[in-house]
């Protein structure tokens, strides 16, 4: 998963920079490393490989803001529907 | 009047009141007069010349907003660069306007190492955060060291009204940008007519998701100062639902937006089921908004006014539509703003009437002093008024008027593209194309989005067996140019379309 999101943010929002270019700690804010319509590209990336819905609530950097974060954030989001069911 | 007294008057009347909101914390008005002043005392200290100018180049911040003030303060003239801005573009600004100070911050500290050796101007260096300034070939400070100080008195000042307070770069369509040149006068005139439109009050919370480097994210600021309002700084809008939750948590009651804004706002469905009833203005401008934007809007925010206005860096702002119209007259950007004079002019400079498309004229106390050292470019846009020494600001923007004399944008005469609300030079974003080696022929359109306005759009041609791929474009763009000029397509073609004379037709492309 952590791989997956990597190259996703790679491809789409670095261009193919060199890999050490962005821990999975830092912030994509800080770093610049995504705009406003990113973050829909990055939301639509989420809900078509992790098959999960993101709500309008969720749309904070604490759940988005760094490949950590996103891990945990569809973690937490796996765990939340595989309970629902 | 002068910009700074804006908060030196807040600053007397309401000490105690919120004044800022930042990532960093709350900032009363004492406090941040007290901050201001002591950047002040440190540039005089230094030997500050009344009229140098200074860059400032950080994110959204209480660091950067103290820098502003405190260099008026100071009698210099700031300089907000773009904090994406990349290291060709800085020293390009920083030589143009020959700055003597750079306040920056930890962040952006990679690119200002590598132009220090370029920018002779530049003797002093402020730097804010935690940062090891040993590797700065210039003098430097740290903003940190200089705010614990405790001289926050209110230094002497050397302005007056009829001297430079900013200097705001803005894409022109040679390629190279052009520094705005805008008096404190200037400045407190277009403050005074935004602020009555809008009525503003020292009550209101204005919420501010722009960068500084754009005048309407300033003005944010500055407006919010001059009411002794609260203004709250995000560093950018990123993730929509934190700006929602701060209109809730914080009761804001004023939030500027730019088309695209709007565009991602309104995707969120679920924000029709929260109480945003203290919202009391959204002010849209730097496009127009797309009726479809404008109804939902309305569904969004059913108490909330809706500003729709229009204007440009040479004189900040033109026109506002008052929001009882905008169901009226949806597509117009309204009449001119109060103190204020616009009217439409042929080709021969004639005024002409309702119904007929010539450019846009403007007259009023917020038009520049004009393009800082570029005289034919100042003499293209500023031609000469009514009376002795007055001038009047030639838009190079289509209009028509109605019957009632509201305006309505029709086209641009240059090719300058709108992407986010931004002004974009395709020449600028074509120059760095051309430096890829391997691409033999560029030209930049926009082309029609959604959510962007208009998407940047690059058609390249490569020399016979370059392997480049669009990755390989977009990663030597997004290094060389600030995050709004990136192109969003790149398409490759065998050759592009030529006029008669040999140039690029670029309505051959479309």
């Amino acid at each position: 998963m952590r791989d997956d999101i990597r190259r996703f943010i790679f491809e789409n929002f670095l261009f193919g920079e060199p890999d050490d270019s962005l821990g999975d700690k830092d912030s994509f804010l800080e770093k610049g490393v995504i705009d406003s319509t990113g973050v829909l590209e990055l939301v639509a990336f989420l809900e078509e490989s992790f098959g999960l819905k993101v709500e309008d609530a969720e749309l904070i950097p604490e759940n988005l803001d760094s490949v950590n974060s996103l891990v945990n954030f569809i973690e937490r989001k796996k765990v939340g529907s595989s309970a629902g069911q | 009047m002068l910009v700074n007294n804006f908060l030196e008057n807040s600053a007397r009347m309401y000490p105690d009141k919120t004044a800022l909101i930042t990532p960093e914390g709350r900032f009363t008005y004492r406090e941040v007069e007290s901050l201001s002043n002591k950047i002040a005392h440190s540039l005089l200290a230094e030997g500050l010349e009344k009229g140098e100018r200074i860059a400032i180049f950080m994110e959204n911040s209480v660091d950067a907003v103290i820098s502003l003030f405190g260099v008026l303060k100071a009698g210099g003239i700031f300089i907000m660069v773009n904090p994406t801005t990349k290291a060709e573009k800085l020293t390009y600004i920083l030589n143009n306007c020959r700055a003597s100070v750079l306040i920056s911050s930890k962040s952006r500290y990679s690119v200002i190492k590598e132009v220090m050796s370029d920018v002779p101007s530049v003797n002093v260096v402020y730097l804010a955060g935690d940062v090891i300034r040993e590797e700065i070939s210039k003098k430097s400070y740290s903003l940190l060291e200089i705010l614990s100080g405790n001289n926050g008195h209110q230094p002497h000042s050397r302005s007056i009204d009829i001297d430079l307070a900013t200097i705001i770069y803005t894409s022109g369509s040679t390629g190279n940008p052009k520094g705005v040149m805008m008096t404190h006068f200037n400045m407190v005139s277009a403050a005074d007519s935004i602020t009555e439109y809008l009525k503003n009050t020292p009550d209101d919370i204005i919420l501010n998701v722009l960068p500084l480097s754009f005048d309407y994210g300033l003005y944010q600021v500055l407006m919010g100062f001059k009411m002794g309002a609260t203004v709250i700084l995000e560093k950018t809008f990123l993730y929509p639902y934190k700006v929602i939750d701060t209109i809730l948590k914080e009761n804001v009651t004023g939030f500027p937006i730019v088309p695209t804004i709007s565009a991602i706002l309104l995707q969120m469905e679920d924000v029709r089921k929260l109480d945003l009833s203290h919202l009391r203005y959204i002010s849209n401008t730097a496009a127009a908004l797309p009726p479809v934007h404008i109804q939902k809007l309305r569904e969004f925010f059913p108490k909330t006014k809706i500003y729709s206005m229009y204007g440009l860096t040479e004189c900040k702002r033109v026109s506002y539509l008052p929001p009882d119209q905008l169901d009226v007259r949806p597509a117009s950007v309204g009449k001119a703003m109060p103190n204020t004079e616009v009217y439409i002019v042929d080709e021969e400079g004639k005024k002409v009437g309702p119904g007929i498309v010539g450019e846009l004229v403007v007259r009023g106390a917020s038009v520049m002093r004009g393009y800082w050292e570029m005289p034919e470019e100042t003499a293209q846009k500023l031609k000469p008024g009514q009376y002795p020494g007055e001038m009047l600001l030639y838009t190079g923007d289509l209009f028509k008027m109605d019957e009632e004399g509201y305006l309505y944008f029709v086209a641009r005469q240059d090719d300058i593209i709108k992407s986010r609300g931004e002004k974009v030079s395709p020449k600028e974003v074509e120059n760095i194309l051309y430096e890829i080696d391997g691409v033999i022929e560029a030209a930049v359109t926009g082309v029609h989005d959604d959510v962007l306005g208009e998407a940047i759009k690059a058609y390249i041609v490569l020399k016979v067996g370059s392997d480049l791929t669009e990755k390989d474009i977009l990663r030597f763009c997004s290094r060389h140019l600030e995050d709004f000029m990136v192109p969003k397509y790149v398409e490759f073609r065998k050759e592009l379309p030529k006029t008669s004379t040999g140039k690029i037709s670029k309505r051959g492309l479309l």
